[in-house]
């Protein structure tokens, strides 16, 4: 269990760090706020707690993906890394240690997302666990993406390539409104990528469809989860065995 | 002195009496060679210091032998375990304090000492008895609650090699301590490595040689992963060069007069205000009258004993390590 120990120091790095709590949890809050208060005044379906608060949520968990990047850029660039790399612990050891952590903040997230879209009116009922079901899968495709990126690129560039993913789930995920409504390349690239399709699912199962409704989003979120996750888990052994 | 001499230094007869022991050890990194062939004998208890300039191959050498990186050729042995066909049993026994601080920023130093005992799977209880030592030992004290991301350099690399000896490690690699810290701090680190001597077997890099000649019971001096020269400060001083050094500050020294005085000493530079005239047999008369037969005023006049720094020259053909830098 020495993975604890490396775990439980991740959690801090992450939670002692202002900026990331700002950005990974205040801000997506206040945007799921915002939106939802022009909803009031434009009534726009796109801006209704039901699919605002699922779309808000995965547009946090793009920093899922920048902070468990930058930890791993860092302590590579650090050396902590390789100060861990010549203690004896075991590759599960070091992948456990890195993505554990980022659960608990994107449950974190999960929660006050929905804690908000809770006030603002949607329905507190089993269908919220299911949706948390689909939103915490993509939790965990994002998290597979900072490790890829973690283990390539220095901190510098993970600020750059992080703000991509984030950009890029704004833009191609339907965060803000229906992507079918876009159309065009919004439309093709958005469903080519899990994050629209998980949006949809959750949007769709909030509304009541089920999970039996959402069956093709959830295998293209699955089989996202699954390539990005076991990815992250290459880059990483690659990187630690290739420390110097 | 050639390399491949280090078992022939005096020394224990005993193979378990050697806590590092190379044979051979070579890393090669497409076609250059890092660390060529090297044969190194430690002892236990030794601090050891492998002294050379930066791309010398001594950071190389310990990734080695903290089995981070693999040979190419050769292997060693870290108390007897193999570090090619035992690197559990190798990572068990030895600790490193990486050349750069390699620290938790946004945890206290008690946190960053907790979470390497966590990591070498020391129980709490020894931990934080450990922790609170060593806290003792590095002068960290009155800073063990802060996060250590607000501490100085000199107080980071304390935290450092507390971190490293957390594991209460037989073998402990220190890469480069004193890396870019100002004198001072450099020697508040020095005295805290100095408490370890003779307590762990320690392998101590670095390309300051002052800091080798101040802490080492032995330095090997590796240039382009070749060890060139291996014995106590003084015996390198002694055997390899056994030269005297006069340095002469004066007045109107002329390129003639230093060319001149090449002619007998080859060994004669220009020095900061005067020159510096280095040979085994150096006569002072002959130098002084022939100085002010030319009319130079001599101000200040001393005869140096051979340093580190000459050894080095002499082997690596490098002035000193700033310039190598």
């Amino acid at each position: 269990m020495r993975f604890l120990s490396l775990a439980g120091r991740n959690i801090k790095e992450v939670y002692r760090d202002p900026v990331s709590m700002i950005l990974g949890v205040a801000m997506p809050a206040a945007l799921l706020l915002l939106f939802s208060s022009i909803g009031k005044d434009a009534p726009l379906d796109a801006f209704t707690a039901d699919n605002l608060t699922p779309g808000v949520t995965v547009f946090s968990f793009g920093f899922l993906t920048m902070f468990s990047a930058m930890l791993l850029a860092k302590d590579r660039q650090s050396a902590f890394l390789t100060r861990l790399l010549i203690a004896p612990l075991k590759s599960t050891d070091f992948i456990l240690a890195y993505m554990l952590p980022f659960l608990p903040v994107a449950i974190l997230q999960t929660a006050v997302c929905f804690a908000i879209g809770a006030i603002l009116g949607i329905t507190l009922d089993l269908s919220i666990a299911l949706a948390l079901v689909v939103l915490f899968t993509v939790a965990v495709a994002c998290i597979g993406i900072g490790m890829i990126l973690g283990s390539f690129f220095t901190e510098n560039q993970v600020a750059g390539a992080g703000s991509l993913v984030i950009i890029s789930i704004s833009l191609f995920g339907g965060v803000w409104m229906d992507l079918k409504t876009v159309g065009g390349i919004f439309e093709s690239v958005g469903y080519a990528l899990p994050f629209a399709h998980a949006i949809d699912a959750a949007r769709a199962i909030l509304k009541g469809s089920g999970l039996g409704g959402v069956t093709t989003e959830f295998y293209w979120i699955i089989g996202y989860t699954l390539v990005f996750f076991l990815l992250g888990v290459f880059s990483f052994r690659w990187r630690t065995k290739h420390a110097s | 002195m050639k390399q491949n001499i280090g078992r022939n230094n005096k020394g224990p007869e005993n193979e378990n009496d050697y806590a590092v022991q190379t044979f051979g050890l070579t890393k090669k990194y497409g076609e250059r060679i890092a660390v060529n062939a090297v044969n190194l004998s430690i002892k236990k208890g030794e601090l050891f210091s492998l002294l050379g300039p930066n791309g010398a191959g001594k950071t190389t050498a310990i990734k080695m032998l903290s089995c981070l990186i693999k040979p190419t050729a050769g292997t060693a042995a870290i108390m007897g375990h193999d570090i090619k066909r035992n690197p559990a049993a190798v990572k068990q026994i030895i600790n490193v304090s990486p050349q750069e601080t390699a620290i938790a920023g946004h945890l206290s130093t008690w946190e960053n000492l907790l979470l390497m005992g966590g990591v070498y799977g020391l129980s709490k209880e020894e931990t934080k008895k450990r922790a609170q030592e060593l806290i003792e030992l590095v002068g960290l004290t009155g800073r063990a609650r802060e996060q250590v991301r607000k501490f100085s350099g000199g107080m980071q690399r304390r935290l450092s090699i507390a971190m490293a000896l957390i594991s209460d490690p037989q073998v402990l690699f220190l890469d480069e301590p004193t890396l870019g810290l100002d004198p001072q701090a450099r020697k508040a680190l020095w005295k805290q490595i100095e408490k370890l001597k003779g307590q762990k077997t320690i392998l101590l890099t670095t390309h300051y040689l002052e800091e080798a000649d101040a802490l080492a019971d032995r330095v090997a001096i590796i240039n382009e992963g070749k060890i060139v020269a291996l014995g106590t400060p003084s015996e390198l001083k002694k055997d390899i060069y056994g030269m005297q050094t006069m340095v002469i500050k004066a007045q109107n020294f002329t390129a003639e007069i230093i060319e001149d005085l090449k002619k007998a000493y080859p060994q004669t530079k220009k020095a900061e205000n005067g020159i510096e005239i280095r040979a085994k047999e150096l006569v002072f008369d002959d130098i002084v009258d022939y100085l002010r037969g030319q009319g130079v005023k001599i101000q200040w006049l001393s005869m140096k004993e051979p340093s580190l720094d000459d050894v080095f020259l002499s082997l690596t053909g490098k002035e000193t390590a700033d310039e190598v830098s």
